[in-house]
């Protein structure tokens, strides 16, 4: 009979009113290898900032029992002393710094307040030799490849006297051979008796290396499954991610006919000179006038990249392909090429690079078509309250006033006003990249009701989206998208959360 | 009642913008007081606008710069070198004026969007690019004055731009005639805008303020204008420097919040990135902003140069802080995106009157640099306080 190294109990964390997890329970065993899954968004990553410290102890409810005490853990060095480190999916190290210097970062060895760097050279070859890279420790980081940089991040981790080890994704950006190496060594590393949770999207790893398996749905736990009862396979695994029925949340459209092709991509890829590397490839897709067509896939799988790059190429990717808008073959080389061609695009990060949030309502509603309210380069201010209040009623935006910054709004606010200016744009078609994140479920309703009157109206909708509820509750049809590939295509009628985990997890 | 409760709400909601009005308000009593009414005298005034002005163009351009993130710090030397050109111009080549002036305006634009090419193409941090072009051209303006030291400057016309006064046509009661007549049209101008914005707005069926309050606005501003007029005119009327530092407020006050270009302007500057993807052009509006920092410093050498009736190997030296301080006195956010035209101008004229009054009340020249940068400091503490409020 083995002991838990860790209890976590009737773990509950809100986001200013949204919930993120609520009464999850999570144990781990000593030694063992124990894999957390879930849907994006199930509250994976959440559940492990709870643990690491980085939401501080009175910011969530319930206990974290770690090596049989409750633990208050206030910041992240707080988890560290007693063992637990965690590496995150985007790697923390210095890429202009040695490995050495990063093996020991924050963690200097001293001696009198002075770094012995002979003694680091020395520790960080000995930490180099338990994860078994053979790289000189004088590297910079930079000259590595990502399969590599895991691997410091691993000895760094160790020098750190890792007890439990938490992996966030290991080998999402890692090739076949890397991964293969990776999960290895965290066996070899279990045999040295250290804990390890690791969070995967990829099922094949799940199956190949986990002890336990943890599945966590909308904030909850579903259920724990155990290797040694033969509980780990693709089917339970899949069945217990997706496992919610479709709820009566998607509005009910009547089935309309669609018109002619409004977009088509032949051969489309996109290379993305900054990350080096193909972000979209070979993908050949269509979308027909009054359709909805919804792109499905985990976070990372190329779904934004794509979007951008039809969007007038606005990360500046090498593309490659064929674009063709309503039967003509398009360059779009700025957004404001593809405004003219009646496309929208509503962005993933609303906040990041979709509102102006010191700007008040009206200017963000007005600001990709100011053409639209001004005549001659000047602005016509009424003109601009008219519309702004148009949308304000018709999305129905709650809000003082026009004049409230849009900074001040909730989150589905924010979002209506979003597509308030990009429907004011008048696009025939119409991205809407991760239309309901982090928004409370009315108005998601909302936005849903407002989509199929645009669809209604001859408009066309891409719906990128990783809430596979929605996928199948809006879409007439879906593509699924995994490593910047298209995997799949299911017209609505076949699709269902099963086949569509299965091609996104491929 | 009603009125003061509107009025009272309306102040405190708009705390940020009436700051440094406020702010210029106290200090002008202040001074007035202690100086017993010296301060405010005709003759005082005028020359505390005229010492002004070169600050004020390179502060309402400076004000354009930081809100769409950047800066500029070659504007200083920039002016001082564009106005050793301009004496150059005019004594040594004998060039018209009415050539000189256009060229010099042209040169700094070109100077501009040198510094907006380096910052938007090359992707140069602007700290760092017009660093150099500060350097350059400090360099540019002492190899150009080296040989002839001071250049004296004997075209009347060019020197009235910093010195002189429109003219009179006549004086009534021993007051300035045009400059009255300016100061009304003024007057008519603000009241019948402001009439006709509001009968659009009621038009539209769009919520104004009430008759009382927009009646006593009407007469308050009404009334600063009329005075601050009745005062120049008791001297020697509106000076040159003063009427081209209204036209600049007036250009781009416009530019800045009638236009699609300045709506591009603070979108750049609150989120470049949806601004990009909104479908503006950001390098285009990066290039623009610097072309116009560009002519504005060109504009700043020749105002200098004029007063000074002659181009010096120092000229120039820290206008650019000077500007930068004003702009901030002003209201502008480094985080980028917040900062009107308006408050640039009102920013340069609290700091000349800070100095002004010292000097009037002969505060040693240590003690004004601690006060200005109190002053400075103050201001930016005012902004982040009351920005945190909203």
């Amino acid at each position: 009979m083995s002991e838990y190294i860790l209890e976590m109990k009737q773990i509950s964390k809100n986001f200013s009113g949204v919930k993120a997890l609520s009464n999850v329970n999570f144990k781990v065993e000593k030694g063992e290898i124990h894999c957390l899954i879930g849907e994006n968004g199930a509250g994976k990553s959440t559940l492990m900032k709870v643990l690491s410290g980085v939401y501080p102890y009175g910011s969530y409810e319930g206990d974290i029992l770690y090596g049989g005490n409750v633990q208050q853990f206030n910041k992240i060095s707080d988890s560290v002393k007693t063992g637990i480190v965690i590496i995150y999916q985007e790697l923390a190290l210095f890429p202009d710094l040695t490995v050495y210097e990063n093996i020991f970062a924050g963690n200097e060895v001293k001696n009198g307040g002075i770094v012995d760097w002979n003694k680091t050279i020395a520790e960080a070859k000995k930490m180099l030799n338990k994860v078994k890279l053979d790289v000189n420790p004088d590297t910079l980081i930079k000259d590595l490849g990502v399969g590599k940089r895991q691997l410091v991040e691993i000895a760094k981790a160790l020098s750190k006297d890792v007890k439990l080890l938490i992996l966030d994704e290991p080998t999402a950006a890692l090739n076949e051979d890397d991964s293969e190496n990776l999960l290895e060594l965290l066996r070899e590393l279990k045999e040295q008796g250290i804990t390890c949770i690791m969070i995967s999207h990829k099922l094949k790893e799940v199956i190949s290396i986990a002890d336990k398996a943890t599945v966590l749905r909308d904030g909850q736990t579903i259920c724990t499954l155990d290797a040694s009862k033969g509980e780990i396979n693709e089917g339970t695994i899949i069945k217990n991610m997706v496992g919610r029925a479709i709820e009566d949340i998607y509005p009910k459209r009547e089935k309309q006919a669609f018109g002619g092709k409004i977009l088509e991509l032949y051969n489309w890829s996109a290379y993305d000179p900054q990350l080096g590397r193909q972000v979209v490839k070979n993908v050949n897709l269509h979308v027909k006038k009054g359709e909805i067509v919804g792109i499905a896939g985990l976070m990372g799988s190329g779904r934004t990249e794509l979007a951008l790059s039809i969007f007038g190429n606005a990360k500046s990717y090498k593309v490659e392909g064929d674009l063709v808008i309503a039967g003509i073959s398009s360059m779009l080389r700025h957004p404001s090429d593809a405004i003219k061609a009646g496309i929208a695009y509503v962005t993933e990060d609303r906040k990041g690079d979709g509102l102006f949030l010191i700007q008040d309502i009206k200017s963000n509603i007005s600001a990709a078509n100011l053409k639209g309210i001004s005549s001659n380069g000047m602005i016509n201010d009424n003109e601009e309250i008219k519309i702004a209040d148009h949308y304000k009623k018709s999305l129905t935006i709650k809000a003082s006033s026009l004049e409230q910054l849009v900074g001040n709004l909730s989150g589905g606010n924010q979002q209506k006003v979003s597509l308030g200016k990009w429907l004011f744009v008048g696009p025939k078609l119409l991205i809407l990249d991760e239309p309901t994140r982090g928004i409370d479920v009315g108005a998601k309703f909302e936005i849903y009701t407002v989509m199929n009157e645009l669809i209604k109206a001859g408009m066309s909708i891409i719906m990128i989206s990783s809430e596979l509820g929605e996928v199948l509750g809006m879409s007439d049809r879906v593509y699924v998208m995994a490593q910047g590939e298209i995997k799949g295509e299911l017209l609505i009628e076949e699709a269902n959360q099963e086949n569509i985990m299965q091609l996104a997890t491929q | 009642m009603g009125l003061y409760k509107e009025a009272k709400s309306l102040i405190s909601e708009n705390i940020r913008d009436y700051g440094m009005y406020i702010a210029l308000f106290v200090i002008i009593l202040t001074f007035s007081f202690m100086t017993d009414g010296l301060f405010m005298s005709s003759r005082n005034i005028s020359n505390l606008l005229d010492s002004a002005g070169y600050i004020a163009v390179l502060a309402v351009g400076m004000t354009l710069v930081i809100v769409i993130r950047h800066i500029d710090l070659s504007v200083g030397y920039v002016a001082g070198f564009l106005g050793a050109i301009a004496a150059i111009l005019l004594t040594q080549a004998g060039v018209s004026i009415y050539i000189t002036i256009p060229v010099i305006l042209l040169l700094g634009i070109v100077v501009g969007l040198f510094n907006g090419f380096l910052v938007a193409q090359i992707g140069i941090p602007s700290f760092v690019a017009t660093l150099a072009g500060m350097l350059i051209f400090r360099g540019a303006l002492l190899q150009v004055t080296e040989k002839t030291g001071t250049i004296i400057i004997q075209d009347d016309r060019f020197n009235a731009i910093g010195n002189g006064y429109i003219p009179s046509l006549s004086q009534v009661n021993g007051l300035h005639l045009l400059s009255l007549i300016v100061g009304l049209i003024g007057i008519l101008l603000y009241i019948y805008s402001e009439i006709s914005t509001r009968r659009n707005k009621i038009k539209y069926e769009f919520e104004v303020v009430s008759k009382g309050i927009f009646v006593l606005k009407l007469t308050f501003i009404s009334a600063i204008i009329a005075y601050l007029t009745w005062i120049l005119a008791g001297y020697n009327g509106f000076s040159w420097t003063v009427m081209i530092m209204l036209l600049v407020v007036i250009v781009y006050h416009f530019l800045t919040t009638k236009t699609v270009l300045g709506r591009h302007v603070y979108a750049v500057g609150s989120n470049p990135e949806a601004a990009h993807l909104s479908g503006m052009n950001v390098k285009k509006i990066t290039y623009m902003v610097f072309g116009s920092m560009g002519m504005l410093a060109a504009l700043s050498g020749i105002l200098f140069t004029a007063r000074l009736q002659s181009a010096t190997t120092t000229a120039g030296t820290l206008f650019e802080l000077d500007a930068i301080a004003a702009a901030y006195v002003g209201g502008v956010s480094s985080a980028g995106g917040v900062g009107k035209v308006t408050g640039a101008i009102i920013g340069a004229i609290v700091m000349a009157s800070l100095s002004n009054g010292m000097n009037l009340l002969g505060v040693g020249i240590s003690y004004q640099y601690i006060i200005r940068g109190g002053v400075l400091a103050g201001a930016v503490i005012f902004d982040v306080m009351t920005r945190k409020k909203r």
